[in-house]
């Protein structure tokens, strides 16, 4: 008899075919990929606007010193003494006067530049100003100790000290960011993918239970079999969902950048053709040590590991989240169980973003990626940081035969409670259940 | 003879609670087994450890002579007293989900799916949510759900709640049908008038314990006290109420009647006969009514358990 096929088909289609699913499917990456775009629009919004700013230049150091860009123009006034100049540019619609006065020493004339606008300027632009002054007064104070400003230029050296492990693996700064985000990747999707659906087989538990169908099933049906096949129909639905919304998200991009793409690419070409520019030597190298990096990852252990947590971490909270649905009558009732559950799962995040990038094979990490409820994730993040291979197979072992342990306590409060209605489960019920 | 259904010093408890105590039924090949006994006597219990949901702490279940296999669950139709059906599921969707579950194959479920949705006129339902039925409806094809697998021990627990009179009769020919048809039948319920209807045989259980279990008609002999109601319009009213008292042990009663008769409910003795009561009475005067007191299901279900 095929039952459990039946089941997961059941689970599956029940979850797939539902209306919120469906809606949160397709709306999801829509939503992501609006608010993108409005941001993304509203900034441009925000830059399109030219700023004309004032300069009276009294010191006579910066004629013609400042260039225009995208959303700063400079226009030099002279001949005009500073009230008059504030007065004439506060009833513009200009965007505010830069007085730079003329004084004895270049020590003072940096303190006495100041900024008139109408009210308080952004950041953005006043970083710009006063970088280009910064530079300027710089170069006036080299020239004037006799320093020839190029001659600094060529002497900067720029230190990227090279990271190697005693085996002779290589390694930078920039593969341990790496390293971080594809193991806080890893470790955070299983941390989502726990939540989202282990909440969906707990209301799936729930749902048999106040509807009471669990008996007319359960009379057909073995109850680890209805659990299994809940919880595996489920992670195929949820499975479903992220490659739909990775899909979605891949299309609705490409489609978004096409059609409003053009303007604020064009905006920005200018900035990152300069950055290229600079950087020109430098990207290639860049993009070379980027793909050394991802190379020297351990990928094939990465990915065979992460399947096996994911099972294993997945199957492990299922089971438990299972047993709550199991044990209410409602979902309001779950709110007391949630706690332990979302406990480890929160340290677990919590030591592998704080822990695990300080110190990978500090002993806090290590620790917390032998725990079965924090191992899935903490282990994840461990891995791309190179983790050895018996480290990482004893924790499984110990993930695996928790979860035999959790599920057969899973199941058992799972047999006694779907057939338990209206009685308000608390810790001490469930500990007599499981001694039925 | 012949037991479907043997269930042998079952015995169950949870945690200090003692559901179950020994309890031994035997259920005959083609009866209408009636399971009685108050609220949270043991019946439920022992249905679910029938249908394997529950595993018993001691005892056996044998069915058709062999102990209970988890293979066997095809060949048991269960309509539990907590019944529902998925909510947001179709109707017809979910019919042929639970008859699959039951072993059947996709083809034969929908073939026999539509036999009882024409039979019970409920085929225009197929394609509605449960949602959209009232409780009776649902009820319907909760009932087809337990018979659609042709099981041949088929177990309804309370299965007329829910119903209209109109309905709970159909369903009660439906059942009587099956039995006829060659379905053993356990039929769990409070209704005693039901039990009267339709049950041959009965077990009582109370406080974990089986109080009583036989034929019917078996208890029903065991417990008649040899009463007789009976109507009298004497020759002589002076002396008849000393008279009759002198000889026997005399109840008043009262019952219906066109005639304006005197009314007695009289017990003979344990060697008495009625035909001795008869040509004594026809003595008095003229006989109006004679009619033996046999006690319904209802009594004997309230007297036992109150003397137990």
């Amino acid at each position: 008899m095929n039952q459990l096929p039946l089941i997961i088909k059941r689970e599956y289609l029940n979850k797939v075919r539902n209306r919120s699913f469906i809606i949160m499917t397709f709306l999801s990456p829509l939503i992501m990929v609006g608010i993108f775009t409005l941001v993304a629009y509203l900034s441009q919004l925000n830059n399109d606007k030219i700023n004309i700013i004032e300069v009276l230049d009294e010191s006579g150091l910066f004629t013609n010193y400042f260039e225009d860009n995208d959303n700063l123009r400079f226009q030099m006034v002279s001949g005009v003494s500073l009230l008059d100049a504030k007065k004439s540019t506060e009833a513009s619609e200009n965007y505010g006067l830069l007085y730079i006065p003329e004084t004895e020493s270049i020590e003072e004339l940096s303190k006495a530049i100041t900024f008139y606008s109408h009210d308080s300027p952004s950041l953005f632009v006043i970083e710009s100003i006063e970088e280009t002054i910064e530079e300027k007064i710089n170069n006036l104070k080299l020239k004037e100790v006799g320093i020839d400003a190029d001659k600094i230029k060529e002497l900067r050296i720029k230190i990227s000290s090279k990271l190697e492990t005693f085996s002779g693996k290589k390694t930078s700064k920039l593969g341990s960011g790496l390293k971080l985000a594809f193991g806080g990747f890893a470790g955070y999707l299983l941390f989502m993918f726990i939540i989202i659906y282990g909440n969906m087989i707990m209301r799936s538990v729930i749902e048999e239970k106040t509807s009471r169908i669990i008996e007319i099933i359960i009379s057909s049906v073995k109850p680890i079999k209805l659990l299994l096949g809940k919880i595996i129909g489920t992670s195929l639905a949820g499975i479903t969902q992220f490659l739909t919304w990775v899909i979605l998200l891949l299309i609705l991009s490409t489609v978004v950048s096409s059609i409003f793409g053009i303007e604020p690419s064009a905006i920005q070409s200018q900035q990152q053709e300069m950055l290229i520019e600079s950087t020109k030597s430098g990207s290639q190298e860049m993009i070379g040590e980027i793909l050394m990096e991802i190379n020297n990852l351990p990928i094939v252990n990465l990915v065979i590991m992460f399947i096996f947590f994911f099972i294993g971490g997945y199957l492990l909270y299922s089971s438990l989240y299972a047993a709550i649905g199991a044990a209410v009558d409602s979902e309001t009732d779950t709110q007391q169980f949630m706690l332990p559950i979302l406990m480890p799962l929160i340290i677990s995040i919590y030591v592998g973003f704080f822990t695990v990038i300080e110190n990978p094979h500090g002993t806090v990490s290590q620790v917390f990626s032998y725990i079965p409820f924090t191992s899935p994730v903490v282990m994840l993040m461990r891995i791309p940081f190179g983790v050895p291979l018996w480290q990482q197979i004893l924790s499984l072992i110990i993930l695996f035969t928790t979860f035999m342990v959790t599920v057969w306590f899973a199941a058992k409060i799972y047999r006694i409670g779907i057939l338990m209605y209206g009685k308000k489960a608390s810790y001490r019920e469930i500990l007599k259940w499981l001694k039925y | 003879m012949d037991n479907l259904l043997v269930a042998k010093n079952v015995s169950k408890s949870f945690g200090d609670f003692k559901a179950l105590n020994n309890i031994t039924i035997e259920v005959p090949r083609g009866s209408v087994f009636g399971l009685l006994g108050p609220n949270g006597a043991g019946k439920t219990t022992l249905l679910r450890i029938i249908n394997q949901i529950l595993m018993p702490d001691t005892g056996f279940i044998f069915l058709d002579g062999n102990p209970l296999q988890p293979d066997d669950i095809k060949h048991i139709g269960y309509l539990p007293e907590e019944r529902g059906l998925y909510k947001s599921m179709k109707v017809g969707e979910q019919v042929l989900y639970l008859a699959q579950l039951k072993g059947l194959s996709k083809q034969l479920a929908k073939e026999r799916l539509k036999y009882w949705f024409d039979r019970l006129e409920i085929g225009d339902w197929w394609n509605k949510k449960i949602q959209e039925l009232s409780k009776g409806m649902a009820q319907k094809i909760q009932f087809v759900v337990t018979v659609v697998h042709q099981p041949k021990l088929l177990i309804f627990d309370e299965p007329f709640s829910g119903f209209d009179p109109i309905n709970a009769n159909l369903i009660k020919d439906e059942i009587l049908n099956l039995r006829d048809e060659g379905a053993t039948i356990i039929f769990s319920t409070h209704r005693m008038e039901s039990v009267e209807e339709m049950c041959d045989h009965i077990a009582l259980i109370h406080e974990s314990n089986k109080i009583l279990d036989g034929k019917l008609i078996d208890i029903k002999r065991a417990y008649k006290s040899n009463t007789f109601e009976i109507g009298l319009i004497p020759n002589n009213s002076e002396n008849i109420n000393e008279n009759l008292a002198e000889r026997f042990e005399v109840f008043p009663t009262s019952f219906k009647s066109i005639n304006d008769e005197l009314q007695y409910k009289i017990k003979i003795p344990e060697n008495g006969s009625a035909n001795e009561l008869i040509s004594y009475l026809t003595t008095q005067g003229q006989l109006t009514r004679f009619v033996e007191v046999i006690p319904s299901a209802n009594d004997i279900f309230i007297d036992t358990v109150q003397n137990n």
